[in-house]
């Protein structure tokens, strides 16, 4: 009853805010969009160290989702008046405030996508709730998203550092060795996955014998004391697991290549890893490493499908991310779609609990209780040099792990 | 003991890269009195300019090190003519916002065509394997970058101390007003050796490229340090340069390995011994007090 109550108020705001801008409220009863149209927002960033596994090429996937949305339903799309605005954060949490509030309040965006950066995604969620307008996070991999800082209009999608740890940590320790020495970036994502990662690897029977937090950022760009110490410890660890990203995790790769540890008996697992990152550091650097992937391009013929056409549009093949923005943009449109409106209440409402299986989500289901949207993960394994047949064709799916498994329980911080 | 020589080795070669940065700015700046702010960005340049010659045109890595700081050098002493030049008689500061600015513009440049991601640059085959010391073993391509390091900063050395060209050049940068009282044509040598200076940073960039990160931001992180380290041999002091360089690349790893449970510290480390350094001589270690002009 509340609910319904809260639904015609939102309705009634929605309805005079849309007045104020376009002189006068609308007679008549068809009248279900906020100014007949649908607008969509990819916050993220557009030059810096994320640019590349999201960026601009993700407001291409929300574009590509467009297209099939209004092939899909021709005629009969609630709208065919559906745009995207983009804004880039640079990955600073004022500028992500900022640019969030703009877009919801002045550019009409009815749901912001992507935000990397969790410092940054924070904000956006706070803003989204402040505006009672949706936000699908598709970049950021903090936990908090969905735990003390969860609120109704906030979607967690893609993946976050429990379900990366969950995967390679305890994957790896079953299959590879239990016995780890952790290398991580000293700074609060660092740590927050030496946390998730120290505990999924003790639970499941291994141990780390060795931890540190290098400087971040590290300015000399030299990780060689702490390699050199890796073989050395007792027990010797069989694993490290490194939770460097971008530049960093290059360093640490180049490195542990030119200081030998594979042959030495150090394998190397790492904590967030995107196809980009293997692109640049060559498959050659990376041969034998384990990771957890949210999704991969060359999956199955479906994917694999997808992954066509938008190297056709971008000239590369695409991220889990990019397949993210997708899906998100997708499952978005679909509910307005199915509710007739884009009243925010109504939308999540309807995506609320709902079982999903599209390009990205397999076996996806979008949590009701903290809005995890969970759906099948995928511990993945550069190949070596000789099986990579193509470009970009660089891991083999050693495992798949089910939805069920791969994302944690609702948290009891999280009340909406 | 195999430990602490292996962290002393890899100190010499994270040493190597500030040794040879370092000595380019402090000619640079006795020179032209200019403190270049885009020696990072050169730096950079060197290292992407490797991977480019290598991803487009098949060129090995034995011919970049030779071509890029070539290369570079020349851009350098373009650039000197064409806008430093102009601004030496002002205020430092205005060559300071200068290379400031150039370098925003170099690094965007590169970023536009290459992309903020690091580009790929495999270590040279037959550098590529670990060379065995009896107690320890060690990288085959640190151990080259090392000599080859040390080879050249004596070949430097050796020029300056020995040649007419190293006389002019060590007599301009330390006393340059006295220099030029002697009547030697001080001007003649500004350009050639911004050139040279320049060309050092592309040729550390270069030798950086198989064991970093090869990205638009490369020299910017790099280069705090660097000036940390010229500061503290002490401005325009060729020999100061070398032996800071050298003597900051072993304080920090060996920070980092027997400090790192206290990463404030072996991260900090470098600034304090600036400090410490500043205190104690104002001028840096092998610095002199500027002579009153």
């Amino acid at each position: 009853m509340r609910r319904s109550v809260g639904v015609a108020a939102a309705s009634a705001a929605a309805v005079l805010v849309a007045g104020c801008g376009g002189g006068g409220p609308q007679s008549g009863g068809d009248q279900k969009l906020t100014g007949d149209k649908i607008v969509l927002g990819v916050l993220n960033d557009q030059s810096g160290a994320y640019s590349e596994l999201s960026g601009r090429n993700s407001v291409k996937a929300v574009e590509m989702a467009i297209a099939d949305f209004k092939a899909k339903y021709g005629d009969k799309a609630v709208t065919k008046n559906i745009s995207v605005e983009t804004a880039d954060h640079q990955n600073k949490p004022d500028v992500a405030n900022s640019k969030a509030q703009e877009m919801y309040d002045r550019k009409g965006v009815d749901a912001i996508l992507d935000v990397p950066t969790s410092s940054a995604a924070l904000k956006v969620a706070d803003v989204a709730k402040e505006k009672k307008k949706l936000y699908f996070n598709i970049g950021a991999a903090t936990t908090d998203l969905t735990g003390k800082s969860c609120n109704k209009y906030t979607f967690h999608y893609a993946y976050d550092t429990y379900m990366l740890a969950h995967g390679t940590g305890t994957v790896t320790t079953q299959q590879v060795g239990k016995n780890w020495y952790i290398l991580y970036p000293n700074y609060a994502f660092g740590q927050d996955m030496e946390k998730s990662f120290s505990a999924a690897i003790t639970a499941a029977g291994g141990q780390v014998v060795g931890k540190d937090g290098a400087p971040f950022p590290n300015t000399s760009g030299d990780y060689s004391s702490f390699l050199l110490k890796a073989p050395t410890l007792n027990p010797k660890p069989q694993v490290l697991g490194t939770m460097q990203a971008g530049a960093e995790l290059v360093n640490v790769v180049k490195q542990y290549n030119e200081f030998k540890l594979r042959d030495k008996g150090v394998g190397l697992a790492v904590g967030l890893m995107f196809i980009t990152d293997i692109h640049s550091l060559t498959p050659a650097a990376l041969a034998g490493t384990t990771y957890t992937d949210a999704w991969y391009w060359n999956f199955d013929q479906q994917n694999r499908e997808w992954a066509d056409r938008f190297q056709k549009e971008t000239g590369t093949r695409p991220s889990f991310a990019h397949a993210a923005n997708y899906s998100a943009a997708m499952q978005y449109l679909e509910a307005v779609q199915a509710a007739g409106t884009d009243d925010a209440d109504t939308v999540v409402k309807g995506l609320e609990g709902k079982e999903v299986n599209d390009l990205f989500l397999r076996n996806g289901k979008i949590r009701a209780e903290d809005h995890r949207v969970i759906h099948d993960a995928y511990l993945a394994q550069v190949k070596p040099q000789a099986e990579v047949s193509e470009p970009w064709d660089y891991v083999k799916i050693l495992k798949t792990i089910p939805a069920a498994e791969a994302f944690r329980a609702p948290s009891a911080d999280c009340k909406m | 003991m195999s430990g602490f020589l292996q962290n002393t080795f890899n100190g010499l070669v994270g040493g190597a890269f500030y040794a040879l940065l370092a000595l380019g700015l402090a000619v640079i700046f006795g020179m032209l009195r200019v403190v270049n702010f885009a020696h990072g960005a050169f730096y950079m340049l060197g290292a992407f300019g490797a991977y480019v010659l290598l991803a487009e045109a098949g060129v090995p890595f034995w011919a970049a090190l030779v071509i890029m700081p070539l290369a570079l050098g020349l851009l350098g002493m373009v650039l000197e003519r064409a806008v430093i030049h102009r601004l030496t008689r002002l205020d430092p500061l205005y060559n300071f916002l200068l290379t400031f600015g150039l370098t925003l513009i170099l690094q965007d440049l590169v970023k536009s065509r290459y992309g903020v991601q690091s580009s790929p640059y495999a270590t040279p085959t037959e550098l590529s394997g670990t060379v065995d010391f009896g107690l320890f073993d060690f990288p085959t391509y640190r151990v080259f970058i090392l000599g080859f390091t040390v080879l050249l900063c004596v070949a430097v050395w050796w020029v300056l101390g020995r040649t007419r060209v190293g006389m002019v050049v060590r007599a301009a940068t330390e006393r340059p007003e006295l220099t030029r009282a002697f009547g030697i044509d001080v001007g003649r040598w500004v350009t050639p050796v911004f050139g040279f200076g320049i060309a050092l940073a592309g040729l550390a960039g270069v030798l950086a490229a198989p064991m970093r990160a090869v990205n638009p931001l490369m020299g910017a992180d790099l280069i705090i340090v660097v000036f940390a380290v010229v500061v503290i041999g002490g401005l325009g002091s060729i020999f100061g340069s070398v032996a800071a360089g050298f003597g900051i690349g072993l304080i920090q790893a060996w920070g980092e390995a027997y400090l790192s449970d206290f990463p404030i510290v072996s991260q900090t480390v470098v600034f304090v011994v600036m400090a410490a350094v500043l205190l104690w001589r104002p001028a840096g270690l092998f610095g002199r007090e500027e002579a009153p002009a």
